[in-house]
Order: C-alpha cells, then sequence, then structure tokens
C-alpha cells in the first residue's frame, strides 16, 4: 500500500513539477493573472467606486458578496454537521457515566491571566471588525478571534463556566443570525430595486451617498459574517472537547 | 548571486508542488485518522500557497491604499464640519448632497495598477483558509465519532474490526 | 519580499511539513502543524498577502492546532505510523 501510494504520489508529482517550467516568473507584472482585466479593476477602481481602500475587503464584501455570503452558509452547515454527527445527550451515553468526573478548581494565575487579557482580546476582535476597510482584517479573521476568546474562557476554567456566557442555544442562535444580517442587506437592496447584494441602493435609507452606502454596508456585512464565524468556531470546540456531551472540557 | 535569483524565480512553484505531494502521501498512506487530517491540511495550504504566489508583484506593496491617497480630497470637508455645510452647497457633482452630507471621499485620486499586489486571489484564498478549518473541524468529530464507536482512531484496526464482525 | 527569507522559510516549511507527519506523539504533531502555520503565515506577509496571513495566523496557527489538541486528548495520542 505504501509503495503503491509513493509511485502515484511521485508520478504525480514529477507530472507537476515538469508544468511548472511553463508558468510565469516569480512576481512578473505582466503575467496572465496580474494584468487580467477584473485584477485590474478591483485594483484601479475600487476606491472610486466604493471609498473602501483595503481592495481585499472591498471585493470580499461586495463584488463577491454573494460568494462570501455562502462560504458562511458552509461554516454553519459545518457547525451543524458536527454537532448532529457528535451531540449527544446524557440519557442515551451508556459510557457517559464511566468517565471520570473530577472537581476542576480554576488555578489563580492562570484564571487572573485569563481574567485580565480576555477583555483585551474581545476589544481586539471588535477593532478588526469593525476597522476591516483600513487595515488588514474583517469578519472571518475578528470573529475568529472573538471566538478564541471564548474558547480561552473554557479552557482556563471550564466549559462550564463558558457555558454561562454562551449557553448552546444563544450560539446557534447567533450563527443564524449572522447569516439572516448578511441576507438581510441583499434583501434590502433588492426590495428597493436592485440586484440582490447591490448595495449602493441603499443610500435611500441611509443617511449617505450611493458610494458611502456600499462602504457602510460592507460593515454591516462582516458583522453578520463575525457572529456566523464567532458562534461556529465556539461550537466546534466545545463539541470537539466534551466528546460531545458539554458536560466537561478539556 | 543570478544564479540564486534564477532560482529563487520558480522557487515557490517548486516548493508549493513538493508540499502538496507530501499532503497527498500522508492522505493515501498514513493510517492514522488525524495524521490524514493533517495531510489534508498541508495539502490545502500548498495549493493556498500556490496562488498566492500567482498574485505577486515585483515592486508592488499590500493592497491596501496609501493614507495620503485616501485622504487627498480631504481639506475642503474639514471646514465644512466646522459647521457651514448647511449653507453652503459645495461638491455638486455629487447627488448625496440633497440629504446635507457632504462627500468625504475624493473621487480624484490617480491609483497606478502595478504599485498593489493582485487583490483578487488573496480574497479567493481567504475564505478558503476558514471553510478548511470548518471542514478540519468536521474530519475530527468524524474521527471522535470513530474513536467511540470501535476504540481506535487506526484505519486498518478499523478494517479489521469491521471484516471480523465487531 | 527578499528572496533570502523566502527560501530560509521555504525549506522551513518542507521540514516541518514531514517532521509533523512522521512524528508518532500526535500531540507533537499538532504542535509542529502548528509551527506550520505560523511559517506559511510569516510567507504570505512576505508575499503582500496581509489579509491573508492574518487569516492564517488566527485560524490555522490559532484555533485549527486546539481543534486537533482536543480530539487528540479525547481520543488516544500514540500513533502507528
Amino acid at each position: 500500500m505504501k509503495s503503491l501510494a509513493l509511485i502515484s504520489v511521485v508520478i504525480t508529482g514529477w507530472l507537476l513539477l515538469s508544468a511548472v517550467g511553463d508558468f510565469p516568473d516569480w512576481g512578473d507584472p505582466n503575467s496572465p493573472a496580474n494584468s487580467y482585466r477584473l485584477s485590474q479593476h478591483f485594483v484601479t477602481e475600487t476606491f472610486h467606486e466604493t471609498a473602501v481602500p483595503n481592495m481585499v475587503t472591498a471585493v470580499l464584501a461586495d463584488y463577491r458578496g454573494y460568494d462570501t455570503m455562502f462560504e458562511t452558509v458552509v461554516i454553519f452547515t459545518a457547525g451543524i454537521a458536527i454537532i448532529s454527527i457528535l451531540r449527544r445527550f446524557t440519557s442515551d451515553g451508556a459510557d457517559a457515566g464511566t468517565e471520570k468526573v473530577y472537581e476542576k478548581r480554576p488555578d489563580l494565575i492562570v484564571d487572573t491571566t485569563c481574567r485580565l487579557m480576555i477583555p483585551i482580546i474581545q476589544l481586539f476582535a471588535l477593532y478588526v471588525i469593525a476597522h476591516g476597510h483600513h487595515s488588514p482584517g474583517g469578519g472571518f479573521q475578528g470573529g475568529v478571534i472573538f471566538g478564541a476568546s471564548f474558547i480561552l474562557i473554557a479552557l482556563s476554567r471550564d466549559l462550564q463556566a463558558a457555558h454561562k456566557w454562551v449557553p448552546e442555544q444563544r450560539v446557534l442562535n447567533l450563527a443564524g443570525i449572522g447569516i439572516l444580517i448578511y441576507a438581510g442587506f441583499g434583501l434590502a437592496s433588492m426590495f428597493l430595486g436592485q440586484n440582490f447584494l447591490d448595495y449602493a441602493i441603499l443610500h435611500k435609507i441611509m443617511p449617505a451617498s450611493p458610494i458611502e452606502a456600499r462602504y457602510h454596508s460592507m460593515l454591516g456585512v462582516e458583522i453578520g459574517v463575525a457572529f456566523t464565524v464567532t458562534a461556529i468556531m465556539y461550537s466546534i470546540y466545545s463539541n470537539l472537547a466534551s466528546k460531545g456531551t458539554m458536560k466537561e472540557g478539556l | 548571486m543570478e544564479f540564486f535569483e534564477a532560482i529563487s524565480a520558480k522557487f515557490n512553484y517548486w516548493i508549493y508542488v513538493i508540499i502538496m505531494m507530501i499532503g497527498l502521501y500522508a492522505m493515501i498512506a498514513k493510517t492514522n485518522m488525524v495524521k490524514k487530517l493533517i495531510g489534508m491540511s498541508v495539502f490545502q495550504t500548498a495549493i493556498i500557497l500556490f496562488y498566492v504566489s500567482i498574485g505577486v508583484k515585483d515592486g508592488a506593496t499590500i493592497p491596501i491604499l496609501y493614507h495620503d491617497q485616501v485622504h487627498a480630497g480631504h481639506h475642503h470637508d474639514d471646514h465644512a464640519h466646522n459647521g457651514e455645510h448647511y449653507d453652503t452647497p459645495h461638491g455638486t457633482d455629487h447627488e448625496a448632497d440633497e440629504y446635507g452630507y457632504p462627500s468625504r471621499h475624493a473621487p480624484d485620486v490617480v491609483i497606478d495598477g502595478d504599485d498593489f499586489a493582485n487583490p483578487l486571489v488573496h480574497v479567493l484564498m481567504l475564505t478558503a483558509i476558514v471553510v478548511g478549518v470548518s471542514t478540519l473541524g468536521v474530519g475530527l468529530a468524524i474521527t471522535q465519532k470513530l474513536h467511540r464507536e470501535f476504540g481506535t482512531i487506526e484505519e486498518n484496526e478499523i478494517h479489521d474490526m469491521i471484516k471480523s464482525g465487531k | 519580499m527578499i528572496w533570502q527569507f523566502d527560501l530560509i522559510i521555504l525549506v522551513f516549511l518542507v521540514i516541518t511539513a514531514i517532521i509533523s507527519l512522521q512524528v508518532k506523539d500526535l500531540l507533537a504533531a499538532s504542535m509542529i502543524f502548528g509551527v506550520y502555520s505560523f511559517l506559511m503565515c510569516l510567507l504570505w506577509a512576505g508575499m503582500a498577502a496581509v489579509d491573508v496571513a492574518f487569516t492564517e495566523a488566527a485560524v490555522g496557527a490559532g484555533v485549527s492546532s486546539v481543534f486537533l489538541i482536543a480530539t487528540v486528548l479525547r481520543t488516544s495520542r500514540r500513533s502507528s505510523d
């Protein structure tokens, strides 16, 4: 089995390596990917059309908003899949009683450090979400950092302590609300007479020009993404760490 | 020096093929489920490395505009915020001014396309990373479920158990 | 980017990928996979893909290591290969 795998991998690798010679040079500004009209348009026109200095955020949330919305749905679906694979309730788990149950007393130094760190992490996550237009960042990164702060609570104290802040029900509601916020921006622009996720028309209900309506709608969309990512990251962790019982973390 | 620079012109692509094949071999040949999933992630990051390498331009910076470019046309609007923008109809080239909100962003900035790296590949790969960690989570959940059913996460032992009727 | 850094990071990438797939202790494999992700993040930051690098630093080196360690501690730590 291993020699067979090695042979097939070597053949595939040789085929790919023989194609490397045909690639454009590394960093060539005139390579097909870089001189493509759409890429050039994104670089030169994004600021005029959306007033967002960070082109990646603008392309992510506006030009390719449809794609990003369903990527968020993929993350939501992954969270639901993990719950349906792993989650079990104590009544039907035969081996749930055999697992050792021990009282975990939080360590003083770890607990104090995490108490100090967690508000700072959450503040930084909010900054990353809100400032994604002007600096690297956005809904995905900020959402992951925000979810990591809840994971830190669960790691430093106990899963039950984190559950007081974010009960399972509320986590799933938040994940759904995130996608609803995203889709709400799309539907609002549809009801005002434009295409789905065409934010420029939202200037009719926003106190802003059409260009700034796109700018502010992107912030709203990023907040929706952040809700979903935060909730699903925490949900995945709490299921994996407790083997689906939601009783006791690592 | 020229020799090394000639190598580095294609070096990224060679390494991406090597890393991708390492990941593929791990996915096929390793019997441990966690090893298989690590191999999958290595494969995934190799493809992302390939895409990001395509979008690099020599002499280009990160795809975020400079501060001076963003704030080039702000000077007369700063006066507007001091209270005179309710009675001074300026900036008539923007239809939003009928609401009394002056346009804060300069439309006359000239941006050279070769100054900034290609943002399209970055966007494509940014979502791929987050979706990648979600699929990794699904794989790990299936691994834990297998461990709950069979008591092991080695593929060959699970095969033996299924063949022998558990 | 500076090609010397590029070269060093790429060589280390291959080394960490091989080690994380060869080591028998799965906890060590998870940690070395975190190192691999962080090196990848450095490489992308050098290639001017700052958003991708930021995402990889938060996701690849942070959260996915936590997921792997959670699974390893909840199943078995030894690997046969």
